[in-house]
């Protein structure tokens, strides 16, 4: 405890300014707010169009599948596993739910659609976590693996192409919108689309689970440390294989939400979006770790990549520079969270060294 | 034992033998026993023969090289996904030396100097790629998952930026002739090239100190730190390390594909991943040898190459193979060599 106090005080001022903003934000969210902040200023000042509303709807319809993916990779990373196969999930669950309503000739209400695509992603997701949970495997190998058979059952036995036209339920939720935005200097405008209330409702649920059950208690204590979990009383293999479950039912709304926003049923572009998603949800603040991050974080960085990328075209960069800005990202944003973590060692008291 | 030493010993003594030493190797030898069977009785006419086995000696030194970087950093405990990124770099930058430096009507030991000039360079982007994972690593401090994801998609962002995402062709004759060539007519250089830096990592593991410590640092990273180990310097060496070696496999590539693209052999990282597991390395760090490396190549090149004699099955069929091969080994190691062992790792 006097160690403490003693590194307490010696930076007091500078502390209390930081910890009396921490209160409202932790701390990467804050650097990760501002940093928002100041790219949406430079953008704005550069090219006056990024303050416009219609601009700021078509950053949060963007943001709008990228938010459900990275409530899959947050609830992971909280516990302390990584996953890369959910964007393969994502696009088998959709594809083979727009094949079969297809076949079938369904007309029914959009609702079934996305309960077939939910009920998909949680088999392939539960595949996931019965290998991770009861094999105890390191999830990035199982998860690379699994996206391999994902993607080969999906491009292999189903033989996917592009189909253009989708059920009429998922065409006529794609084209519903809560409001149109419209730019008055250049007329063009864009449509809030109502995909945006899955994504509240995702949020509101996943929140719930994290912050108010002890199945969300037990999420984070896994990724603090697996083994006190397991002494604490938490039924680990059992959290660690519902997670994967979850995360592959959120996986499977997320991928026919992209369906009903595009309008058609393209197979293969979500792949390669996982990585964008953990850079962002490990921008947020997530720690890489385990054991910590929230889903306001997740939000930040999810805008913050967004935002990057749709300023990118606002600012006249080519799009080339797109893959290089994200691995300086996650460079960045892992690097200050690790850097964190050496020095909340740091102020620890040792016993070890002499 | 003396008795099988005196007596011929039977092939199943030897294996029996194997098994009790090693067995992993031993798993893995009967596995391509296996495999080969199979394959002799599915398709022996296409498969064995002189042309099929050249030209897979021709396909897998690229991969190989790959796994061998991967293993190296697997050993201390890490990974590096971003072997594929630094290959296509190196190669670029190579590409991109030789198309300048080369005029039209170069002599041939100017093309040469330049070739040879070009793949330096090539060796030194890997360098300075693997010091620069190596430093994300060990000082900085990202776990290595994160750290290579990064810079795999920093290095693909700088050879897309490079050649604006266009490929890069137009090499010179030269570098494709030597680099596709087959000494006597029998042994293709790209195998040449393989075996050399096989045996090199191979004598660097066996015969450096290097090799018990990254041994030591994989198994247990807490007891090296307190005994003395330079754990930075040796994390350094070791992304470096797997560098040079995808620098290398970005050449072979090269060659082979007589150009150079930013985003070649993306499906590589996969295959190179699921060779190092079924080779015996694990995860966790610690484990992995040269011998059962080389032998789950071999393996997962004949099933590649059997799957390519089936025409009308689809190539995203190997991805669906890779996939399930790598989770069933993994699965089969967790009953075999897990099973004494019981707990939780955090």
């Amino acid at each position: 405890m006097i160690l403490y106090t003693g590194a307490g005080t010696q930076s007091g001022a500078l502390n209390a300014l930081v910890r009396g903003l921490a209160g409202c934000f932790r701390r990467q969210e804050l650097y990760v707010a501002l940093t928002i902040v100041a790219l949406c200023t430079t953008v704005q000042l550069r090219s006056g169009q990024f303050l416009s509303m219609n601009n700021v709807v078509d950053i949060i319809v963007s943001m709008i599948v990228p938010a459900m993916f990275g409530l899959c990779a947050l609830i992971v990373i909280v516990s302390g596993g990584i996953d890369v196969s959910f964007t393969a999930v994502a696009s088998l669950s959709m594809f083979a739910t727009t094949k079969i309503l297809l076949s079938t000739g369904y007309n029914g209400s959009v609702f079934w659609a996305f309960a077939m695509s939910a009920l998909l992603g949680l088999i392939l997701g539960a595949v996931n976590g019965a290998i991770i949970a009861f094999f105890n495997l390191p999830t990035l190998i199982v998860t690379l693996g699994t996206q391999g058979v994902f993607m080969g059952i999906l491009q292999g036995a189903l033989n996917a192409q592009e189909i253009a036209d989708v059920p009429q339920a998922i065409f006529d939720f794609g084209n519903s919108r809560l409001f149109v935005a419209t730019n008055p200097t250049s007329g063009l405008s864009s449509n809030l689309s109502s995909s945006v209330l899955i994504l509240i409702g995702l949020i509101l649920v996943t929140f719930f689970l994290l912050r108010y059950t002890i199945w969300g208690r037990g999420v984070y204590a896994i990724g603090g440390d697996a083994a006190a979990a397991v002494r604490a009383g938490f039924p680990v293999k059992w959290i660690k294989f519902s997670i994967y479950c979850l995360v592959g039912l959120i996986a499977g709304i997320a991928g026919l939400t992209r369906v009903c926003m595009m309008q058609n049923c393209q197979p293969t572009n979500l792949i390669g979006m996982e990585l964008l998603v953990i850079a962002s949800v490990v921008l947020g603040g997530v720690s890489i770790t385990g054991g910590s991050g929230t889903i306001t974080g997740m939000l930040f960085g999810t805008a913050l990549i967004t935002i990057m990328s749709n300023s990118l075209l606002l600012l006249g960069i080519r799009s080339y520079w797109q893959n290089f800005f994200t691995g300086l990202l996650i460079i960045v944003g892992t690097g200050i969270s690790a850097l964190q973590l050496v020095a909340s060692h740091k102020r620890l008291p040792r016993i070890m060294d002499t | 034992m003396e008795h099988t030493a005196e007596s011929t010993p039977t092939l199943r003594d030897r294996i029996a033998a194997l098994h009790r030493r090693d067995s992993d190797l031993a798993n893995l030898v009967i596995m391509m026993a296996a495999v080969l069977l199979i394959i002799a009785v599915m398709k022996p006419a296409k498969f064995y023969t002189f042309n099929n086995f050249q030209s897979m000696a021709y396909q897998f030194p690229q991969v190989g090289l790959l796994a061998l970087g991967i293993m190296l950093t697997m050993i201390t405990g890490g990974i590096d996904l971003s072997v594929v990124g630094i290959a296509n770099l190196s190669s670029i930058t190579a590409a991109l030396t030789m198309i300048s430096l080369v005029p039209p009507s170069a002599s041939g030991a100017h093309v040469l100097l330049v070739v040879l000039l070009a793949c330096g360079i090539a060796i030194v982007v890997g360098l300075v790629a693997g010091l620069v994972n190596g430093w994300l690593v060990s000082t900085v401090g990202i776990p290595a998952i994160l750290a290579t994801l990064g810079s795999m998609q920093l290095f693909r962002g700088i050879a897309v930026i490079i050649t604006k995402g266009k490929g890069l062709n137009r090499l010179p004759p030269l570098y494709t002739t030597i680099g596709n060539a087959a000494i006597l007519g029998i042994v293709p250089v790209p195998l040449i090239v393989f075996l050399v830096l096989l045996a090199l990592v191979g004598l660097l593991l066996k015969k450096t100190t290097y090799g018990p410590k990254i041994y030591m640092l994989g198994a247990n990273a807490t007891a090296a730190r307190f005994s003395g180990l330079n754990i930075r310097r040796l994390l350094n060496q070791t992304y470096t390390y797997s560098g040079v070696l995808s620098s290398v496999a970005g050449l072979v590539m090269m060659a082979r594909l007589n150009s150079a693209k930013a985003d070649y052999g993306l499906e590589y990282t996969l295959q190179c991943i699921l060779i190092v597991i079924l080779g015996g390395v694990k995860p966790e760090g610690g484990f992995g040898r040269i011998g059962g490396l080389l032998l789950a190549i071999l393996i997962l090149q004949f099933l590649s190459s059997v799957i390519n004699m089936f025409p009308h099955v689809s190539n995203f069929y190997k991805l669906l193979t890779w996939g399930l091969v790598l989770l069933l080994v993994m699965i089969f190691k967790y009953f075999t060599v897990d099973a004494g062992r019981s707990g939780v790792r955090a």
